[in-house]
């Protein structure tokens, strides 16, 4: 993370330098103070100045809302952002009209979103949760519609006693369909390819 | 137009030097091109490992399109 060293007379004006110097507000910097500094005797000998290094580390549940909320005034305002927080997610709830255009095909724009807004949340932030961008119940839903898929291609895979190869998928959603059939004996499942292209694989077991 | 504003908005937030970047739209009748250029050392930050940061800030910006009835490119240069 991007850090600097400044002077002052006092730890607080050298505070106040850095941030100034980093262009970002005082919440969004951590500060580790290097040198106290003193005023020395009578204000004049063994006067020494203050010095810390301060290290821009933003408020990741305020960065992911305003970063998410800039990235969405571009494209629609006819939604709204509400972000909340858990010991290990930042969600982003976006609700309004317009949400297919911000979902996108099979969740296309809503996954592009929440992978930017972790990236840029993530370089600028020692906060290491992960930002979950959702719109309406789409992720509920999509879920659903995974675990679904997941049985059923499972079944089929059983029955034809051949691997059956899904759709490329992002990390999130094929942890979905490994969770699904982790407990069904008869198939194993596994990732294939490179991100963006990986996929899930479900093989049949030949016991 | 927004989807050029949008761009900038994304990539000045992935960038060391958001000083340095400069989007500019060369638009058309029906589409319109992209062009994002940042500080030589920003250029891996806004392109990602095998494109996957340029991938989604084209998506991102398709839908903005979209909303417009408009075709987008997005490029890099370099």
């Amino acid at each position: 993370m991007e850090s600097i060293v400044r002077h002052g007379r006092t730890v607080q004006e050298a505070v106040q330098n850095a941030v100034e110097d980093l262009g970002v507000t005082r919440e969004d910097v951590r500060v580790e103070v290097l040198d106290e500094g003193s005023r020395g005797f009578l204000g004049i000998i063994g006067q020494q100045e203050a010095r810390v290094r301060v290290a821009v580390d933003r408020d990741k549940v305020r960065f992911a809302g305003e970063f998410l909320r800039g990235m969405l005034l571009h494209i629609t305002e006819a939604v709204e952002v509400e972000v909340s927080e858990d010991e290990q997610f930042i969600y982003c709830q976006i609700d309004g009209a317009d949400l297919g255009l911000v979902i996108g095909r099979h969740g296309a724009t809503l996954n592009a979103m929440q992978y930017l807004v972790n990236v840029a949340a993530g370089r600028s932030s020692s906060d290491r949760r992960t930002v979950i961008v959702d719109a309406g119940d789409y992720r509920k839903r999509r879920r659903e519609t995974l675990e679904q898929l997941g049985r059923r291609m499972a079944e089929r895979a059983v029955s034809t006693g051949r691997q059956v190869r899904l759709e490329p998928m992002p990390p999130h959603e094929r942890k979905i369909i490994h969770t699904a059939l982790q407990n069904d004996s008869r198939v194993t499942t596994h990732s294939e390819g490179k991100d963006p292209q990986r996929y899930v694989n479900i093989t049949p077991q030949t016991d | 137009m927004p989807v050029k504003g949008l761009v900038e908005h994304i990539t000045r937030a992935l960038v060391d030097e958001p000083e340095s970047v400069q989007v500019r739209e060369v638009a058309g009748e029906r589409s319109s091109i992209i062009e994002i250029a940042v500080a030589p050392s920003d250029i891996g930050k806004v392109i990602g490992k095998r494109g996957r940061i340029i991938h989604a800030i084209r998506t991102v910006a398709k839908a903005s399109a979209a909303k417009q009835d408009k075709r987008v490119e997005v490029e890099v240069l370099e």
